[in-house]
């Protein structure tokens, strides 16, 4: 297999690859997986990628899987075409993650059990001794994950051109040493001799638009928050959310912003609020457990009525939990984690691209409704990569604002019935009379009142603002049937999945539709009429069925409509649905 | 984050126009000193009405928001240092005071209290310190001395109170000071000089709980026989951390006055210069342009 021109795409092309690469978190397994998703970027394919990390501070088993396609990409892959063991261990304990005759290569330095069994193909390249022949006595194992890079492009006909170029990219800024022995160790892999399988060139991307871009989900949130206005934000360390505050606190300064890492989460909501407070649309992020530490200024907020971005990326949960592993159970912590009635907005995003367009609606919900907005992502969106059209900035761009205008004689920050006004500091009183901003109970003034018929007021003119905003909700659009057997319904990083399986349902001759609620919280009007559509709902989810045997956005469907029909599909293996798994799910529904 | 400036002169205030709701404290509680020290300082330095915020958490001396009128804002109970960070960072054009007692500073807000000291926020914090717990009446605080009697302690304190003044010192607060609500002309001084001080200067200061702890700073008030004893500025070294240590082993009654005093590059400043210093990189690229780049980088 070297160095021969790709062929001419033909119909026996390739349309989807799945690759797992198991290894040790040290040796950059997952900078092969960011290099098939950049070139995926930039050649119109579609990729989605999974992996897992030890949550240990250097090494252990570490696992990287990257779906590539041709066309539309849903999931990171049920089942692998091929698996890269470095290890004996991985050898081991991934064999099972591939599919009847699938490949399977090995470090033959490293590797020695072989199981002969479902038609899988094994073929043994030694990566470490030809990566060290390759590059020099001095290499020890480095570079031996650029050498099944170039092994990978030769397998499945990728653009070497364009992979060079992305490598040249990543390791020119070092220094021209590492280039120089990046660029043997591709070479090597690129020219290795298999003989066993034949080329597998992947067709061509049918995705042609232009300024196509590939990164991560929390990469994504942090751009979506500067372009909707964010200029202040303040954070704690903790996975998966730390890579958000350390994205923000390099590019913030550059437009004239600021990120500050404080002492602990409760400073760190405190921070935020007082830069909403002072005018600025602030945010701060964290993961389950640190969320409910900000919990009871998020009360706050909800009652002095400060405009707030809050970032949860959600991991395996309850305590310190499964703190690199996806899971969806901070749902109802999202709605309801604080005390008393304290009214909040929680969106969640899909993917990796709407992750950016959740943050932009965000700002501008927070800013029009005065309360914390919630951005509900997970481990799984937090941390793949997809590659996917850039964002129109001439269209989403929101500039920050700083309204220190001088307020008149009738100015009433808390109006019954109209949104909430702000008066930062800063801004004069015409009347010289200055508000205090309370987390007591006031009137419309924002006086302290105890009196009972206000307190109740109030507390609907909170609860009003969401009842209206659920209002004005589009209905999420159906995929697939709009009525039938079945409705599929999710939120968050299940989208794939269940738009997947809806597909094969519907091919298996079911009548199947789908729909991803992006507005968790509240939740659009007229569900219930959609839900009466359909003989069957079914709610994937990423979390425990509970004492009451509903998921979380299930149990809160069923309080929504009181449909009987509604049923939880429940996984918390710290790992995202298979389709397979909601298929089946499904036929047994439809099929009793 | 940009900088602000106010159209409009600085007038001096009148004590008036900065009374606002009647305070709701005990009768003749120390904190009504502090008030009235609060507006005597605040009208000497003609700082702009509408620059001034006061912040406070919870607690009796933390309704102070209330009796000022001037922006203000009233956070939960320990967290009205990292808020008013927030408005001291993200708006650099304010006068950013803080207001609470020795629960709110010392106990629930303690970790608070070593961070905003280190990082040097730009704000005066006053601190009014009553031995004890009064708005849920009469709990031992953080600073009850050992052996005093309260609802949580029927047989008297038995843990070791902390020293607000070594700790100050040692997490790095750049100006230190002791007053007494009853010595009026001494705590305007202080006030005075935490509030000019750039950077975070806090003021420790002792308001007797008529209610709960009558009595309690009678030995520090000469006229019920105590003595009100001063640092020697002349004498002491006041940028010296083991000098200050030194004064901060015996408060009972201990001295008054300036503890330590020293210049550091605030927070304020430091956030600033990268902030610049991005900017001018950046050129003459708009803020949508930056993120134009930003994406192509991803491409």
């Amino acid at each position: 297999m070297s160095q021969i021109a790709s062929p001419p795409a033909t119909s026996s092309d390739l349309r989807n690859a799945v690759i797992r690469l198991a290894g040790n978190s040290q040796d950059g397994i997952q900078s092969v997986g960011a290099f098939l998703g950049q070139l995926a970027g930039t050649t119109a394919q579609e990729v989605m990628t999974y992996m897992t990390i030890p949550s240990t501070i250097s090494g252990g088993p570490s696992i990287f899987q990257v779906h590539l396609g041709s066309g539309e990409v849903l999931h990171p892959g049920d089942r692998a075409d091929t698996l890269i063991a470095f290890y004996q261990h991985s050898y081991d304990g991934h064999l099972d993650t591939l599919k009847d005759g699938g490949i399977c290569f090995y470090d033959s330095d490293e590797v020695e059990e072989l199981k002969d069994e479902r038609g899988i193909i094994h073929i043994g390249v030694p990566f470490t001794s030809a990566t060290i022949e390759a590059i020099g006595g001095s290499a020890k194992s480095r570079g031996k994950n650029i050498f099944v890079l170039g092994l990978m492009c030769a397998v499945y006909q990728l653009d070497r051109e364009k992979m060079t170029g992305i490598i040249a990219k990543k390791f020119g800024k070092k220094s021209e040493d590492i280039l120089r022995n990046a660029m043997l160790a591709f070479d090597a892999g690129y020219a290795w001799p298999v003989h066993d399988i034949e080329h597998m060139p992947m067709a061509p991307g049918e995705n042609d638009a232009a300024n196509r871009i590939s990164t991560d989900g929390n990469t994504m949130i942090a751009l979506g928050l500067i372009a909707g206005g964010v200029r202040f934000g303040a954070g704690y360390p903790i996975t998966p959310w730390t890579t958000i505050m350390e994205f923000l606190r390099s590019e913030l300064p550059k437009y004239n912003g600021m990120f500050i890492q404080c002492e602990d989460e409760l400073a760190a909501v405190s921070l935020a609020l007082g830069a909403s407070y002072s005018g600025h649309l602030a945010i701060t992020g964290s993961s389950g457990p640190g969320l409910a530490l900000k919990a009871e200024a998020l009360g706050y907020a909800s009652m002095a009525e400060l405009p707030l971005i809050v970032v949860n990326i959600q991991r395996g949960g309850p305590s310190t939990g499964l703190p690199t592993s996806v899971e969806q159970s901070d749902l109802l912590q999202a709605i309801y984690g604080s005390h008393g009635d304290a009214p909040r907005i929680v969106l969640a995003p899909k993917n990796v691209e709407d992750c950016f367009y959740t943050a932009l609606e965000a700002c501008r919900l927070a800013k029009k409704y005065s309360t914390p907005v919630f951005i509900l992502s997970d481990q799984a969106i937090a941390t793949r990569l997809e590659a996917f059209e850039e964002p129109d900035l001439e269209t989403h761009w929101q500039d920050p604002e700083l309204d220190l205008s001088e307020r008149g004689a009738d100015f009433k920050p808390y109006p019954l019935d109209q949104l909430t006004r702000h008066s930062p500091p800063g801004a004069r009183s015409s009347e010289g009379k200055y508000p205090v901003v309370t987390g007591l109970e006031h009137d419309e003034w924002g006086h302290p009142s105890g009196n009972p018929n206000n307190h109740e007021k109030m507390t609907e003119k909170r609860r009003n603002k969401l009842v209206n905003f659920a209002k004005s909700l589009p209905l999420p659009e159906v995929h697939g049937e709009n009525e039938g057997s079945l409705l599929l319904v999710g939120w968050g990083s299940t989208y794939g999945p269940i738009r997947e399986a809806t597909d094969r349902l519907n091919t298996l001759g079911h009548k199947v539709g789908s729909i991803n609620i992006r507005h968790v919280h509240p939740l659009p009007d007229g569900l219930g009429e959609l839900f009466e559509k359909y003989d069957h709902i079914l709610v994937p989810e990423m979390n425990d069925s509970g004492v009451y045997g509903y998921g979380q956005l299930a149990t809160l469907l069923r309080g929504k409509t009181c449909n009987p029909k509604i049923e939880s599909i429940n996984k918390v293996q710290g790992i995202s649905f298979r389709v397979l798994e909601i298929t089946s799910a499904a036929e047994k529904l439809i099929i009793g | 984050m940009s900088d602000t400036t106010s159209a409009a002169p600085a007038e001096k205030l009148t004590k008036k126009q900065l009374k606002a709701d009647k305070p709701t404290w005990c009768p003749a509680c120390g904190d009504f000193a502090v008030l009235a020290s609060f507006f005597n300082v605040v009208q000497k330095l003609g700082i702009p009405h509408e620059k001034i915020v006061c912040v406070a958490g919870i607690g009796c001396s933390s309704r102070f928001p209330y009796f000022v009128n001037t922006h203000g804002i009233h956070f939960i109970h320990g967290r009205a240092l990292p808020l008013a960070t927030g408005i001291s960072l993200s708006r650099p054009d304010l006068h950013v005071f803080v207001f609470g007692g020795d629960g709110d500073g010392f106990s629930i807000g303690g970790n608070h209290l070593n961070h905003a000291a280190r990082k040097n926020v730009n704000l005066s914090y006053v601190v009014m310190d009553n031995f004890v717990y009064g708005l849920t009446k009469n709990q031992t605080s953080p600073t009850t001395p050992i052996g005093q009697r309260s609802k949580t302690d029927p047989r008297g304190a038995i843990d070791r109170p902390i020293n607000p003044m070594a700790q100050l010192v040692s997490s790095g607060a750049t100006f230190i000071a002791r007053t007494h609500a009853s010595q009026v002309k001494h705590m305007n001084e202080m006030f005075e000089r935490a509030i000019l001080h750039p950077g975070f200067g806090v003021v420790e200061t002792l308001s007797e709980c008529t209610m709960f702890n009558p009595g309690s700073f009678d030995d520090s008030i000469p006229r019920k026989g105590g003595v009100f004893d001063l640092v020697n500025e002349e004498e002491q070294d006041l940028e010296s951390i083991a000098a200050a240590m030194d004064l901060s082993q015996d408060l009972s009654p201990g001295k008054f006055g300036v503890y330590y005093e020293t210049k550091r590059p605030t927070k304020n400043e430091l956030e600033r210069e990268w902030l610049t210093d991005a900017r001018n990189k950046a050129g003459d690229l708009s803020e949508r342009d930056l993120l134009r780049q930003r994406f192509a980088s991803l491409r």
